[in-house]
């Protein structure tokens, strides 16, 4: 079981709200991925639901129990830091195995647990080796193995991929969406990469400044963002964000066209503009046009196409698929 | 530029600095050596001539030699214990968050820049002076007998007196340490379970053990020398000779430079075997 609620929970920093009340419900066995710029109070909430910070005021439920005065040790929550954490002193053995011994468990069942995770993680051949003789990829899965062997109520990952490179990123990102499908245990997960989130998530919750701009799975956020700031942020690379006559043609303060949903043409179209950078990717084209009367924006082709700098392109939007937004920034 | 050319310069600009610090050190080695193998006694005859080994084995035959080496390790293990618990524990608490934090770490270095001479003076006659002394004060106050320090405990005395000179160093190194701790891992292990004891044994102190290596180190080397809080407290006397003091003794109040010079050879050879031991430790743990 693993049940998280949090009910009108504020968190203070002296004298700034770092989140204002708030109130989420994360169901058994989700995975929830928390995404937001730098600063919008994802690690700290996701601080305040492992216990490392006391909330201002508000409560969090787990499994139906007020938790908010709980010590973190007894919150049955792991956690996999971004430093990852691992006790430097100590081999990859007595690391996975220290929640075991903190919580007086036999050496023989200890040992039972510790090599269970390894063979999960593939540990097993690095098991006496001390962190520092570990590649990146390997302390992450030390970290996560000493989550596991808790058999907690939920995982929490505070952004445990940004100090890998990304080709390994990539490998770690499955390898953890597939541990969520084998174990089915509720988990937590803090990211400001909005591919992390669209790829692993079953609901996102996006944050800014501390409040929630929307809670959805990763395709309800996209096909629907609620707002300026979510049409923004998921989606990559971003939606192009349109103001002036345009808009207004729309009844719409500002248009949103996702690169994905332009037409591109070197013959006719709506829009007329130029060329400044064509990025080839293989699979797709990145074309980056200034508009001769909307402005920049960014539209996806065929990565056969050849365009350079200077050329002159149409581009005509998909209409089913314009978002439109009113002043206040919110989808109409 | 490390060129040949180069090189060469810097070996020939780097020459004064090496044969002055080498002459230095080799000067007073050869002349140890060389009086320590001769009879020379300047009030009462002068150079007697050659006498081979014999300063050594009257040196370590003396009834004096094993209690002074006992009393330099009493000396040296105690104040080590003194300032590596203490440093500790004062470092642990001057790491947490509080108002005025810089003016307290500040006064908590400020016997480190007091002379031994100075601190030791200070401590005879304003704390442990059996008539004048607050401590002495102290004892009246709850009706109790005055201690005389300096001669019932004087090693003790000795020891609190180094003790006091050398916590702020060991507090300073140690706090550098706990400073650079990964606070991820103080919290990795709240969430593993571990209460705050536990934490502290299994995460702060592995953490500070190679600080603790050098200091230790550092300061065994230093309290092997200690002199002058001896010198102006008990005079060698009441059991606080140690080893440096016994050569002191041997060299200008007994007046025979070869029987100390001998002695002082013997404290070549143990600074040297200490140093030798602790580098091996603290090599072994820069290698973790």
């Amino acid at each position: 079981m693993g049940r998280i609620v949090l009910d009108k929970v504020k968190k203070i920093f002296g004298d700034i709200t770092v989140i204002p009340p708030l109130d989420l419900e994360i169901n058994d066995g989700e995975f929830v991925v928390f995404v937001g710029p730098s600063g919008c109070g994802k690690s700290t909430l996701l601080r305040l639901i492992a216990g490392l910070e006391d909330i201002t005021s508000g409560h969090v439920e787990i499994d139906g129990v007020n938790a908010t005065d709980v010590p973190p040790a007894k919150r049955r929550l792991a956690m996999v830091f971004q430093s990852y954490a691992l006790y430097p002193h100590m081999s990859v053995r007595k690391n996975i195995a220290f929640p075991l011994r903190m919580a007086g468990l036999e050496k023989a069942e200890q040992d039972r647990k510790v090599e269970a995770a390894a063979s999960v993680l593939n540990l097993t051949d690095y098991l006496d080796r001390r962190p520092g003789q570990l590649s990146g990829g390997q302390r992450q899965r030390v970290a996560i193995g000493r989550a596991i062997v808790r058999e907690p109520a939920a995982f929490l990952f505070d952004e445990p991929l940004s100090n890998l490179d990304a080709a390994l990123r990539g490998n770690m990102r499955l390898e953890i969406t597939e541990l969520h499908q084998t174990l089915k245990t509720t988990m937590v997960y803090v990211t400001h990469d909005q591919v992390e989130a669209m790829t692993m998530a079953d609901k996102i919750v996006v944050l800014n400044e501390g409040r929630i701009e929307q809670v959805g799975s990763p395709l309800d956020l996209y096909r629907h963002p609620a707002n300026l700031f979510v049409a923004g942020f998921i989606g990559s690379p971003r939606m192009n964000l349109i103001e002036g006559a345009e808009a207004t043609r729309r009844d719409a303060a500002t248009i949103g066209v996702r690169p994905e949903h332009m037409t591109l043409s070197t013959e006719a179209g709506d829009w007329t503009g130029t060329v400044g950078v064509a990025e080839h990717l293989g699979s797709d084209t990145f074309v980056h046009v200034q508009l001769d009367d909307v402005g920049p924006v960014t539209a996806r082709a065929s990565g056969e196409i050849s365009l350079g700098h200077g050329d002159r392109v149409h581009l005509t939007p998909d209409p089913a698929q314009i978002y439109r937004f009113d002043a206040a920034g919110s989808a109409l | 530029m490390a060129t040949r050319h180069s090189r060469s310069a810097a070996r020939l600009m780097m020459a004064p600095a090496v044969i002055l610090l080498l002459g230095w050190m080799l000067v007073p080695l050869t002349m140890t050596l060389f009086f320590s193998f001769k009879k020379y006694l300047p009030l009462r005859g002068g150079d007697l001539g050659w006498v081979g080994f014999d300063n050594y084995t009257r040196f370590v035959t003396s009834s004096s030699f094993w209690p002074s080496v006992l009393t330099t390790l009493i000396i040296v293990g105690g104040v080590l214990l003194i300032t590596v618990v203490l440093g500790v524990l004062l470092a642990i608490l001057l790491d947490q968050p509080m108002w005025g934090q810089g003016i307290v770490r500040i006064l908590v270095i400020a016997p480190f820049f007091v002379m031994p001479t100075v601190s030791a003076l200070v401590w005879k006659n304003m704390f442990m002076d059996p008539v004048n002394g607050l401590l002495a004060h102290l004892w009246k106050f709850f009706g109790a007998q005055p201690v005389e320090w300096l001669s019932d405990a004087s090693i003790f005395s000795i020891v609190l007196i180094v003790a006091w000179q050398w916590l702020p160093f060991a507090t300073l190194i140690l706090l550098t340490s706990i400073q650079s701790l990964d606070s991820e891992q103080l919290e990795a292990a709240e969430m593993d379970g571990a209460p705050p004891l536990a934490r502290f044994g299994f995460i702060t102190l592995p953490h500070l053990s190679r600080a603790i290596t050098i200091v230790v180190l550092i300061q065994t080397i230093f309290l092997l020398a200690i002199f002058a809080e001896i010198f102006v407290t008990t005079g060698g006397s009441f059991g606080t000779r140690t080893l440096t003091y016994l050569i002191f003794q041997r060299v200008l109040e007994s007046q025979n430079v070869g029987l100390g010079s001998a002695g002082g050879v013997y404290a070549i050879i143990l600074a040297n075997i200490v140093a030798l031991f602790l580098m091996r430790i603290v090599g072994k743990n820069l290698d973790a």
